[in-house]
């Protein structure tokens, strides 16, 4: 596309690139802060540069800035950003008007929000080349067919008149990079485009992506935190940190070789030796015949679940959103009263309302959540959330009570300075460890983790899986540890629970799940994991046995 | 914790003339020269160094009147606004919490309540009842707290939802502890400037009401009984009437300067500081 007057071969030269913006603290003067530090990268034509590093380190301000954009009064301050020959940065407004949709193109991460949902996909895809004027309307909804056959989008001709609500999450995915593709672009810039995705669902998408670049030989940024993800598609990685370059090599280098510390860790994240342990004679919590319901019991989204845990040890809920892990949770907490089955803890039933259980059943039983940012009351400080429970079970108040705050603040490997800190002033980690605190402040025998690392970045993740390890070393609690991630399984479960469309599908002891021969969801799932290899795409889209539901 | 200097202009503004009104009517019977109801020259005196603000239709002293009116204005003003709060923020927050019968029966008599126009239902029931202050502040404080149950219910609704609300539900905790330490500290914000707007409100209904006589009765006067008083000058070029209206416009804008101010430094969901 364009008026190519660049050196052959090389499309996007950014040069020293510094960006900054201005942050207003409370109660502090308004300071400027750089948020990139003198980053160079090149990019030749039809090749994909994958961006990686954990959030904050500036991987989706960088790939902005190849379209001369800073979201949110980010300001692009020094450095050349050279596109097909030219510095986009002095062509001004009406520079970036032209460049933008036309030789850049955007995949956002979350494509739900991205849609404006008050118009039909067709319209939304070629809207970027119509403005341009670079096809009528009737070649550019061929061209947008063809590349949604392509992206092997279900009912090619048809799918474009549906409404965003209309398709689901991997679909919608799939259309945002169709349009991206549509006014056939030079570059474009993947902007965590399968994070938010089911791995199942993931794996589809990314196979899409790679294929729709190959066939079409645009150039790509693919900006990550997920290692395994970017080594399927990129030809060259660049590992960024705090806005610093840390690492830049071929993909093979990167995670077969890497030469800095800091990608040395981010390339063995996943590896927590987890000795499992044998079930104990009797289960202190057993699930039996679980079937819940929404909307006055016609929506069943549990059907006859059965599961067991014993003290001490970690259960692990696996399955894709919408296979009722969440719920079951519910369900043993009271949240949700199962419409038939029993929950027994410590050889009683529990009552089935939350309501009716007395206050002892709930100390028992304790909770942590996904989004740690909203499970703390962003108006009390760390010492008022940890301390609280103990107040409120054990009657502790004073000293006393800070004094334990302060031993559980050392448990979860923070300082006693944190106690006077509001939520907002503490990292994602740091939140995710009060929540544990705060979770362990009752002294219980059962925390249910619902997807307590999915929302944070790997190395934090880690550090969270061996804490939570860590403490049950010590204080012999037991976990009902839900998640979509299995390798997150591998790593804490003693045994395992698969769920599938509201019903366990395979259940048992670590090793005995995870050994072949395995049942068809149970493979997809253990399949769907990106592997640290080059071409573990191919090979997983080639082996597996049934079809990804595509939500 | 609080620097002057880093206060926006307009909300210094607001913040010293709403201390000039409130040292006014605290101070009422120091500061001002003459008594409330005392005559002291002739009706509709112009402005002179010994009378500041000239004198009323009946020769009162105007500058005394309207510091006693400030007194009765504010006073009247502030009771009935702290009623609708607490009464319309506690109903829409148990609303919400306990969901239910309890919220459908107290949401369905707020809208019977609020479809009858506030004028209207202020001037029957005052009509019928004894016109005293504490009817006067009890009408007022009721009929706002419709406003400010519809408010506070939409707020507290959304905040019932969220993960920390269900920790401590799990945890077991009460329905006070749910309604005034997890709910409370977050729907402040919107509170807050819904209070700047409906005490000024309750100035304005009261101003009203005293306009159409069924509000502070003489020889007390609130400023919008004064307006009334004095509205008769109007049509001969004398400005008394325009004194009082000039204060509750006044003291509308310089109470919003604040409640913006304040509601700037609370929402910022950055956390709890400030």
């Amino acid at each position: 596309m364009a008026d190519s007057k660049a050196k052959p071969g090389l499309l996007l030269d950014i040069r020293n690139l510094r960006i900054e913006a201005t942050v207003y603290p409370p109660g502090e003067p308004p300071k400027n802060i750089v948020l990139v530090h003198d980053v160079s990268l090149t990019l030749e034509k039809g090749k994909v540069l994958g961006l990686i590093g954990e959030s904050g380190a500036g991987k989706s301000t960088i790939g902005l800035s190849s379209m001369g954009y800073g979201r949110g009064g980010v300001r692009i301050t020094g450095g050349e950003v050279i596109l097909n020959g030219r510095d986009i940065m002095k062509g001004g407004k009406e520079g970036f008007r032209k460049l933008r949709g036309r030789e850049v193109c955007y995949v956002a991460q979350s494509a739900a929000a991205a849609f404006n949902p008050a118009h039909r996909l067709m319209d939304q895809v070629v809207e970027a080349t119509l403005l341009h004027g670079m096809a009528t309307r009737t070649e550019a909804e061929k061209r947008a067919v063809a590349l949604f056959k392509k992206l092997s989008l279900p009912n090619p001709e048809t799918i474009g008149e549906r409404f965003p609500h209309q398709v689901s999450g991997g679909q919608l995915q799939r259309v945002m990079t169709a349009m991206a593709l549509c006014s056939e672009p030079d570059l474009i810039v993947f902007d965590e485009p399968t994070t938010a995705l089911d791995v199942t669902t993931q794996i589809d998408v990314l196979a899409a992506i790679k294929d729709a670049i190959r066939d079409t030989g645009v150039a790509a940024l693919y900006i990550t935190h997920d290692l395994a993800v970017v080594a399927q598609v990129s030809d060259e990685i660049m590992v960024l940190r705090h806005g610093r370059l840390v690492e830049c090599g071929d993909t093979r280098q990167i995670i077969k070789e890497p030469r800095q510390d800091y990608t040395r860790a981010l390339v063995s994240v996943h590896e927590i030796e987890h000795a499992e342990e044998k079930p104990g004679a009797t289960p202190f919590l057993s699930v039996k015949n679980i079937t819940a319901a929404y909307g006055g019991g016609n929506v069943k989204v549990l059907r006859d679940i059965s599961v067991e845990i014993y003290p001490g040890q970690t259960l692990a809920v696996v399955g894709e959103s919408g296979s009722g892990k969440s719920t079951l949770a519910r369900a043993i907490t009271g949240l949700l009263p199962p419409v038939e089955g029993t929950v027994t803890f410590d050889g009683r039933p529990l009552a089935n309302r939350l309501a009716d259980r007395p206050k002892e059943d709930l100390r028992q039983l304790q909770m942590i959540y996904q989004m740690a940012d909203v499970a703390m009351n962003p108006r009390q400080t760390v010492g008022t959330i940890i301390g609280r429970p103990l107040t409120f079970y054990f009657g502790l108040r004073g000293a006393e009570r800070d004094n334990r705050v302060k031993e559980l603040l050392e448990e979860i490997e923070m300082g006693q300075g944190f106690i006077n800190r509001y939520p907002a002033e503490l990292s994602g980690g740091q939140k995710q460890r009060v929540c544990i605190a705060r979770a362990l402040a009752g002294k219980p025998k059962l925390i249910i983790c619902d997807e307590v690392t999915s929302a944070l970045d790997p190395l934090v993740a880690n550090g969270i899986l061996k804490l939570l390890l860590n403490l049950q070393q010590i204080e012999r609690v037991a976990y009902l540890f839900i998640t979509h991630d299995i390798a997150t399984v591998k790593s804490i479960a003693d045994s395992i629970a698969v769920m599938y469309r509201g019903e366990v599908v395979r259940y048992g002891s670590k090793s005995k799940v995870l050994t072949p021969p395995f049942d068809d969801y149970t493979d997809l799932l253990l399949s769907s994991v990106p592997a640290m290899e080059i071409g573990w795409l191919e090979q997983a889209i080639g082996g597996r046995k049934m079809a990804s539901a595509g939500h | 914790m609080l620097d002057i200097k880093r206060i926006p202009i307009p909300a210094l503004i607001g913040i010293v003339l709403t201390a000039m009104f409130v040292l006014a009517a605290i101070f009422g019977p120091l500061i001002a020269p003459h008594g409330n109801g005392e005559i002291i020259g002739d009706v509709w005196e112009p402005m002179t160094a010994a009378h500041w603000l000239g004198t009323d239709n009946l020769g009162r002293d105007l500058l005394s009147r309207m510091i006693y009116g400030a007194r009765i204005t504010l006073f009247i003003a502030v009771l009935a606004t702290a009623l609708s709060f607490s009464l319309g923020a506690i109903l829409g927050f148990s609303a919400a919490v306990f969901g239910g019968w309890f919220d459908t029966l107290l949401s369905r008599l707020v809208d019977l309540l609020m479809s009858i126009p506030t004028l209207i239902m202020g001037l029957v029931v005052l009509s019928v009842l004894p016109s005293n202050l504490v009817t006067l502040i009890l009408v007022m404080g009721i009929l706002d707290s419709t406003r400010v149950y519809r408010l506070s219910r939409a707020v507290a609704v959304d905040i019932n939802v969220m993960d920390y609300v269900e920790a401590a539900k799990l945890r077991g905790e009460g329905s006070g502890w749910i309604i005034f330490r997890e709910i409370l500290p977050n729907a402040l914000s919107p509170l807050v400037s819904e209070l700047g707007l409906r005490f000024i409100y309750a100035v304005l209904f009261l101003s009203t009401l005293s306009f159409l006589g069924l509000g502070v009765q003489p020889p007390d006067a609130d400023w919008g009984a004064m307006v009334k008083e004095n509205k008769d000058g109007i049509v001969f070029g004398i400005g008394a009437a325009l004194i009082p209206a000039a204060a509750i416009a006044m003291l509308a804008i310089s109470v919003n300067l604040v409640a913006d101010w304040v509601l700037n430094r609370t929402t910022s969901l950055k956390g709890g500081r400030g």
